[in-house]
């Protein structure tokens, strides 16, 4: 099948000489949810902007379900709902007036049955005569989801839909962004939490100034990436671990008491208790354990390293 | 053309307008009153007539004229610098739409806007003078091109606008004094014959007179030459939306 968007070699120069994008290529498959990961200034908010129109490409080209985004702009843009990354709102406007004003933007028929569902998909139907000025902070921001859904997109980008926004909000989000996949919407959303990629998405972008590092399944790149290291401080120092520890993978620090041990969070068996049974077996009293994340800055520093 | 986005526009912008008709109107309203006991009684009595015609008269095009130069002007600037203000025109640089559709929306809600002012405007200067309409059809035709005419330039004025002050400046320092000078509250048959010439320089002299030649058959400028000032005036505002929306140039980074 074909994919859904497909960008080649897009770059972005903007006039101030900040090369956003570089070289950007990249398949977006009908259906899925793919996250962009990636640090501010990385470009996301740029490749978004040139997808739906508000930026001009430098460099490439993007299709949307075979549309030029430049040339076949309105057949293109039809098909796609953004929800920005900042709450920009007529503030005077109430809600339902709101997303009919996004519908016929689009050009769409007036259908207030249908703008109905998506308010109350999104918990917002009650409040669809209150003003945007009134409304609370996550509320604004499902009015955005609500506007960019409002002339059926089969497309959705949210940009950093979580970003600033409490644990509630953001399964809240989580929720929404489900059930739209199971529409069989298109979902490509940003973030900067390596968390929210594993929680959402199905393949995941890591985007590193202006350049796309790879593009991966999600549940392989959690497994390549999502590692903790266990660090076990022994009472005593020892010179070596016993000979039957070794085909372990363990690490001994040069004062012969951390033992460092990594391990994948996403096996069926982190293999923490066998080794510690292993420990006690051999005698090793242990004094402290701790465990470590594998953070989203070191998959970037083993990425750019690996990539060098 | 995607009529529908057009018809979208435009009505999201009259709303805005009928949602607090007095603002709307009665500032326009008030300051022509103004005008009126300024100009009408306290001058006209001294200057009687222009060319047979009662002072009071004699100015009410130019206010009219004046006005919505004004009023076109700011309407259109605004809306669409309010929307690169706040961050909403995102919506609208997202929409399936070409800028001459997302431009006939605003410039023509602004236009229609300025054209209900000048009616009411005429309606209340009923009040106060005789004022004879000669060619009521040619007036209307005339009120709406320079209405439409100084929506768009509005318009250009606002996507120009990178703040406040550059938004206020053009109406402030080049239309108002155009506008004063041209002819609105007076006959350049009533000047020496240099500044007669000079005056003759000023583009909105050429709008005010055909638009007061519509109402009393006279003018300071003959009517053809009115109406080509206007052509102009028009052509020009196109032919910058047209570059506008070849290059995106201050919409599109
Ligand atoms: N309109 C603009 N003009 C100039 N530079 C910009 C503009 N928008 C973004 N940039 C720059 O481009 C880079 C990428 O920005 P952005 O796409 O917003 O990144 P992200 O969304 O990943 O945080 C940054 O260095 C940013 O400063
Ligand atoms: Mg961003």
């Amino acid at each position: 099948m074909r994919p859904i968007i497909e960008v080649r070699d897009l770059s972005k120069t903007y006039a101030s000489g900040t090369h956003a994008l570089s070289g950007v290529t990249l398949d977006i498959a009908g259906g899925e949810i793919l996250a962009l990961l990636g640090p501010n200034g990385a470009g996301k908010t740029t490749f978004i902007s040139i997808t739906c129109g508000l930026v001009t490409p430098t460099g490439g080209s993007v299709s949307v379900d075979g549309h030029d985004i430049v040339r076949d702009y309105r057949a293109a843009r039809s098909l796609i709902g953004l929800v920005p990354q900042e709450i920009t709102l007529e503030f005077f406007e109430t809600v339902m007036n709101t997303v009919r004003f996004s519908r016929g933007l689009f050009g769409k028929a007036p259908d207030d049955a249908y703008l109905e569902t998506v308010l109350r998909a999104l918990a917002l139907w009650d409040k669809r005569d209150a003003k945007l000025r009134e409304l609370s902070g996550g509320m604004k921001r499902r009015v955005l989801i609500a506007k960019a859904l409002a002339h059926g997109p089969r497309i959705l980008f949210l940009d950093e839909p979580t970003a600033g926004v409490d644990v509630n909000l953001r399964r809240e989000m989580w929720e929404v962004v489900r059930g739209l996949k199971k529409q069989g919407v298109t979902i490509i959303l940003t973030t900067h939490y390596l968390e929210e990629a594993e929680e959402m998405a199905d393949r995941v972008g890591i985007i590193d100034k202006g350049r796309l590092l790879l593009v991966r399944d999600k549940t392989e790149l959690m497994h390549e990436f999502g590692q903790k290291i266990l660090t076990v401080e022994l009472t005593d120092p020892v010179a070596a671990l016993p000979a039957p520890l070794a085909g372990l993978g363990l690490d001994l620090g040069a004062d012969g008491r951390t033992v460092r041990f990594r391990y994948d969070t996403h096996a069926d068996r982190s293999g923490i208790a066998r080794l510690l049974a292993e420990f006690s077996g051999h005698g090793l009293a242990v004094r402290d354990l701790s465990t470590e994340q594998t953070s989203l800055e070191e998959v970037f520093l083993r990425l750019v390293r690996d990539m060098a | 053309m995607n009529a529908r986005s057009i018809l979208t526009i435009f009505n999201f912008e009259m709303a805005r307008f009928w949602r607090t008709p007095w603002e709307s109107l009665a500032a326009p309203v008030v300051s022509t009153v103004l005008y009126f006991v300024v100009f009408g009684a306290a001058i006209g009595s001294r200057i009687q007539s222009v060319e047979e015609i009662s002072y009071g008269a004699f100015i009410v095009p130019g206010l009219i004229i004046l006005t919505v130069l004004q009023q076109s002007l700011s309407n259109a600037a605004n809306a669409i610098f309010m929307r690169k203000f706040v961050g909403t025109i995102y919506e609208i640089l997202c929409a399936p739409v070409s800028f001459l559709e997302v431009v006939a929306g605003f410039v023509g809600a602004a236009a229609l806007k300025s054209v209900i002012i000048a009616i009411v405007i005429y309606l209340t200067a009923l009040f106060f003078v005789d004022l004879p309409l000669a060619h009521p059809v040619l007036a209307l035709l005339l009120l709406v091109l320079t209405s439409f005419g100084f929506a768009l330039w509005g318009f250009l004025i606002g996507i120009w606008a990178k703040d406040w002050q550059q938004l206020q400046f053009i109406p402030m320092m080049v239309i108002t004094p155009l506008v004063f000078l041209g002819g609105a509250f007076y006959s350049t048959s009533m000047l020496p014959p240099f500044w007669a010439a000079v005056a003759k320089l000023n583009p909105v002299l050429y709008l005010v007179s055909g638009f007061r030649w519509t109402f009393f058959g006279l003018a300071d400028v003959p009517l053809a030459a009115s109406v080509l000032a206007l052509a102009i005036f028009l052509a020009l505002g196109f032919l910058a939306v047209w570059a506008i929306f070849r290059t995106g140039w201050r919409l599109r980074a």
